[in-house]
């Protein structure tokens, strides 16, 4: 094995102390995903430091804001009851995605920072320009059926795979964040980056700066969000295309006001504000749905083996969003 | 496996062919209509070892001064290492040895599987004795240490440089220039009756079809291990495999040592498949053994098995299909390519059902062969039937809309009475009983129309399909019985990998024998034992029921003989007596009779042993022997997706006689399930540019899960074979067959969509 230290942080200061302290410090959550790229030595920290005795609680506020710590596990987020009653996407993205297992384990922490699942980014015999970068990209001619279909580059198709963060993204979620500088808080979709020339860079944060919490600020209509994911077999898979989506129709049946966000299709847990942009106003129906979605996808460009999620992911926000509406209308 | 040839070796080693038509029938077994112990629901005998942790598999056998031992990969598909810088790993902490090429004991190589009856190679590449590479993923070099971690660690400081030469990957490229097998498992590639495709050209009714399947990997629970120990010029290998005894004779062959001095124990093998054959993994295990001068231990990591332990290949087939009016066939075409290596002989034998299922007026049914720089593909649960009857069986259910024939209707059409290409006699065949009883079962008679059927945005839909695995028997296999007045104990070199062998085999002694169950023991997994046969193409059931019954001739003439005239046996003949109530006894006059502790106690002896081999498979080559099925599948297809969720399945079978429904329930369902996988997401993902499988992980290469496998009803016909011991047919590889058909159909039928290439995905259905 490769040398590293364990430390466990008893507070965020300490965390972030501690990790300053070594040269490739990381942060260790459930470890469900940091421990297996350890094993595939794609990741090769100096340092654990363990963050799981950081705050968990999950505080339901009077404003209809919840605040959860980033410490909380997925299964504890995923059936919280406020959750569940303020922001039900939140907690069918965190059941649609792993294992109940996997979930008694993942934080909320380590769900946002977990990394892409590219299978060319795993194998250290293929080239990758997140592993290393200016090696150059296998996925883009080889398999690349999971991968981005938005926001891509000539560098990296990779996505982001947490289903978590779709619900997260639609739901106007803000992280906390704390590092060397201090405290700062992010909205989560500025959060993760677009891969452009440098992949290997996957999030605006800072060196060594921590998740504390994640907090989704108040949204009356959310209380009906729901989140569908699209995938190769029943369970147990990651999303070829998911939609989180909350939906406000007003009594005239014009849409008031709209959440959409998508994962399985790019880099980032992918906002749909264009399509949002085009729904506001517009009667809630099958048609602008569609049109919506069309818009949202105008730039969408497929590979070889995911050229169908174009069409999938259309489909996918419009039937969710006419199953919002209420009522079959396709 | 090498079944057919194995058979014929030895069959016509001793027969020909006119003298085995010759040849009477066997006796029909007695014990193929008796209920006892056989034809009941026993659990089985190693559940409570496994439950409880307290079976040993082979990378958990406890061995003093053990080391591990980690692999390191090419990255190349062909060409040689140029350089191999060990040092690194060398001076790593705790590394016992670096073993590359360059210093590996000299090793002949594997004798491949069928150039002899007890050969178990995979591939007769050699095995780490030169520097040349002819697959992504070869090992290039073996590290042992004195803990897994630190070999595993050390592994991956081994740098290795490499001279790439072109490497033939494409599947399409290399059918081009596809050519013939020698033979596909003893039989001839290309079988040819009238001239098909005239008669195809000239039907009225036609279809005329392209089938892609893919690669798959093995992915049992257990990834395959070996321990391994020489004592002085003794090798001891404790594996997880499920050929014993053929791994014993071409290990003697590989380090020129006599069998003698081998032995392999394998009483737990935590899944097989056909994938637990002899790969690279345990012979390196052995060099290093021998030239570290300690005992090893491998234990393949999860992407190990996907790295050298092969699983099934991919092909291209065609299926045409001409038809009369009234709905026979004129012509059945079914031609196609597998992909293979140079150095192996496992050319997927996909043609075999349409030689045996139905009725046609011509026949063009002829494989070939593409080398790719590959792995050595290799059996998995039921090679060629599986992937086969995929191809069949949805042209099928084709040809039947485009006649507007209810797809079980047309298979009643084109029954035959006689096997159709080798004009043999069906040993047993009860297939339209099968698909009678299933169809009542199932509700088939709902079928909708197709795309007729909505409920919400689930479009619904069934399909059907025949499942069909040959029956086969091996030679040279032997039992031994050791029988005292407690009770017996069975003897054979056979396998256990979840099937049910040793309870079946328990139960078929008690009701050999006449004893209960608790009294008699089956004993297995070793090579010290008497010699048994592969578990592979389904046979090893009936294999060591032969062998069994063939002892216990043996035993019965002995006891008469200790009995004497004293006893109340006196002066009968072995014909005259049967086995029961713990004795034997005269087959009419009931009060006749003797126990087995009287007559062991009056002739002074604590135990009798009777030990024979199994006579040859005459019963495969008299008769066509297979068992069928048919497999009923109701899905549901999201309109708005693409997703299949598969919402009801029933297998009905018909197999022979049904030893144990408990275990024979749980082999038909695991088959199902497994077919379900291959049917909708099972696929290795193999580059074409690099030869690489990608996907070499249980998180990417996905099977079934719980939420995937609906409620499965299993039913089957009971009907005993009378050409069979025990009337019994190998049950473990005919579920998966058939369900890729089943389900594909009901597809079609919910949505109206053909598919025909495997793996059926969403994408393939938006
Ligand atoms: C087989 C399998 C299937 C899966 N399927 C799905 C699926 O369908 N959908 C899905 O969404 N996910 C899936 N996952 C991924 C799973 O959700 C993640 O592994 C999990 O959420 C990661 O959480 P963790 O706490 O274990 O993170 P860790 O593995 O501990 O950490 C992940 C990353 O986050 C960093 N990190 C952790 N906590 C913090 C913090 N507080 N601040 C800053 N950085 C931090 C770590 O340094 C590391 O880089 C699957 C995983 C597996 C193994």
């Amino acid at each position: 094995m490769r040398a590293f230290s364990y430390a466990r942080a008893e507070d965020a200061s300490a965390a972030v102390r501690l990790a300053g302290a070594s040269a490739r410090a990381r942060y260790l959550g459930g470890g469900t995903n940091l421990v297996d790229l350890m094993r595939e030595t794609v990741e090769q920290p100096d340092a654990l430091v363990d963050v799981t005795a950081l705050p968990a609680a999950i505080e339901a506020r009077s404003d209809g804001s919840i605040l959860i710590g980033a410490g909380a596990s997925n299964t504890a987020v995923a059936a919280d009851l406020a959750v569940r009653t303020r922001f039900p996407a939140l907690a069918r993205a965190i059941l649609a995605g792993a294992s109940g297992q996997i979930r008694n384990m993942a934080t909320v922490g380590g769900n946002i920072l977990q990394r892409t699942r590219c299978t060319y980014f795993y194998d250290d015999a293929s080239r990758c320009n997140k592993r290393a970068p200016g090696a150059g990209c296998d996925a883009i001619d080889g398999f690349n059926r999971i991968h981005a279909i938005l926001g891509a580059s000539p560098a990296c198709v990779a996505t982001h795979p947490s289903d978590m963060c779709v619900a997260l993204a639609a739901l106007d979620a803000t992280v906390h964040l704390q590092g060397h500088g201090g405290s700062r808080t992010m909205r989560l979709v500025d959060l993760h980056r677009l891969p452009g020339g440098r992949p290997h860079v996957e999030t605006e944060l800072q060196r060594d700066e921590l998740i504390t919490a994640v907090e989704l600020p108040a949204l009356p209509f959310a209380a009906g969000s729901t989140y569908r994911k699209v995938r190769d077999r029943a369970s147990y898979a990651f999303a070829l295309v998911s939609v989180a989506a909350a939906l406000d129709v007003g009594p005239d049946g014009t849409v008031r006001d709209v959440r959409l966000a998508l994962g399985g299709v790019a880099h980032k847990p992918w906002r749909a504000s264009i399509a949002e942009a085009a729904l506001r106003g517009r009667p809630a129906t099958a048609d602008s749905f569609r049109d919506a979605a069309d818009a949202e996808l105008a730039d969408a460009a497929g590979l070889r083996h995911n050229a169908f999620k174009i069409d999938l992911a259309r489909r996918t926000v419009a039937a969710t969003l006419e199953g919002l509406a209420g009522g079959d209308r396709t | 496996m090498s079944i057919v040839d194995t058979v014929k070796q030895a069959v016509t080693g001793a027969v020909t062919g006119a003298m085995v038509r010759l040849t009477p029938d066997a006796p029909v077994d007695p014990l193929a209509t008796k209920h006892g112990a056989l034809g009941r629901s026993v659990p089985r005998v190693d559940g409570p070892l496994k439950v409880g942790g307290q079976a040993r598999f082979a990378a958990e056998v406890p061995v003093e001064g053990l080391t591990y031992a980690a692999l390191v990969y090419s990255t190349i598909a062909h060409g040689r290492i140029v350089t191999l810088d060990t040092a690194e790993a060398v001076a790593a902490p705790g590394v016992v040895l670096v073993m590359t090429h360059e210093n590996a004991p000299r090793m002949a190589p594997p004798a491949i599987f069928m150039s002899n009856p007890r050969a178990a190679g995979a591939s007769d590449l050699p095995i780490m004795q030169d520097p040349s590479i002819h697959w992504n993923g070869e090992p290039v070099a073996l590290v042992l240490a004195d803990t897994q971690e630190q070999a595993d660690h050390a592994a991956s400081l081994v740098r290795v440089s490499y001279e790439a030469a072109q490497a033939d990957l494409s599947f399409d490229q290399a059918r081009a220039q596809a050519h013939a097998p020698d033979s596909v498992l003893g039989e001839p590639a290309r079988i040819a009756i009238g001239d098909a495709e005239a008669a195809l050209a000239a039907a009225p009714y036609r279809v005329d079809l392209s089938y892609r399947t893919p690669r798959h990997s093995h992915g049992a629970i257990e990834p395959h291990a070996a321990t391994v120990l020489w004592e002085g010029d003794k090798l001891v290998v404790h594996d997880a495999t499920q050929m014993l005894h053929a791994t014993q004779w071409t290990l003697a062959g590989i380090f020129g040592i006599r069998e003698e001095d081998i032995r392999i124990l394998s009483p737990f093998v935590g899944g097989g498949f056909g994938g637990k054959g002899l790969w690279s993994h345990q012979i390196l295990a052995i060099a290093a053994a021998k030239l570290s001068k300690r005992p090893v231990r491998i234990a393949l990591s999860r992407e190990g098995v996907f790295r050298v332990a092969g699983g099934r290949t991919t092909t291209g087939q065609r299926v045409a299909l001409g038809a009369n009016a009234d709905g026979t066939l004129a012509a059945l075409i079914h031609t196609g390519v597998a992909a293979m290596t140079a150095h192996n002989n496992c050319p997927e034998q996909f043609t075999f059902p349409a030689r045996h299922l139905y009725a046609a007026g011509s026949f063009l049914l002829e494989q070939k062969v593409a080398d790719i720089h590959m792995l050595a593909n290799t059996f998995m649960r039921a090679p060629g039937e599986s992937v086969g009857t995929f191809a069949l069986e949805t042209a099928l259910d084709e040809l039947a809309e485009a006649m507007a024939l209810d797809p079980i209707e047309l298979r009643r059409r084109i029954e035959p009475d006689k096997d159709p290409t080798s004009g043999r006699a069906f040993s047993s065949r009860h297939l339209l009983e099968a698909y009678a009883k299933g169809a009542e079962r199932f509700g088939w008679s709902q079928r909708p129309a197709p795309r007729s059927r909505r409920e919400g945005e689930w479009l619904v839909g069934m399909g059907v399909a025949t499942a069909t695995y040959p029956y086969y028997r091996m030679p040279g296999g032997s039992a031994r019985i050791r029988l005292t007045a407690e009770g017996a104990v069975v003897q054979m070199g056979s396998h256990e990998m979840g099937m049910g062998t040793a309870t079946a085999q328990a139960q078929h002694a008690a009701d050999r024998l006449g004893l209960p169950l608790e009294r008699v023991r089956f004993e297995y997994g070793d090579t010290d034992l008497p010699p048994g046969t592969i578990a592979g193409g389904s046979s090893q059931t009936v294999s060591i029921a032969a062998a069994l019954l063939a002892a216990h001739e043996v035993l019965v003439a002995q006891l008469l003989k200790l009995a004497g005239n004293d006893s109340p046996l006196g002066g009968l003949k072995a014909a005259e007596v049967e086995a029961r109530d713990g004795g034997l006894h005269h087959k009419e006059d009931t009060g006749r009779g003797e126990s087995y502790a009287s007559i062991l106690a009056r002739a002074g002896r604590a135990e009798v042993v009777a030990q024979a081999e199994a006579p040859r498979p005459m019963e495969v080559m008299k008769h066509s022997m297979h068992s069928y099925g048919a497999q009923f599948c109701e899905v549901r297809v999201s309109a708005v997706t693409g997703e299949v969720r598969v919402s009801r399945f029933l297998g009905s079978f018909d197999c022979g006689r049904i030893l144990n429904p408990q275990t024979a329930r749980s082999q038909f369902r695991g088959g199902i399930i497994m077919g379900l996988g291959l049917a909708l997401m099972e696929e290795t993902e193999f580059d074409e540019r690099t030869g690489r499988i990608m996907n070499p992980s249980l998180a990417e290469y996905h099977v079934p899960v719980h939420l995937d496998v609906p409620e499965i009803d299993v039913i089957w016909t009971d009907i005993p074979d009378p050409h069979s011991p025990l009337g019994a047919h190998g049950i473990g590889e005919i579920g998966i067959t058939g369900v890729g058909a089943a389900v594909a159909n009901a597809i079609h039928n919910a949505t109206g969509r053909r598919v025909r290439e495997l793996p059926i995905t969403l994408d393939k259905l938006l």
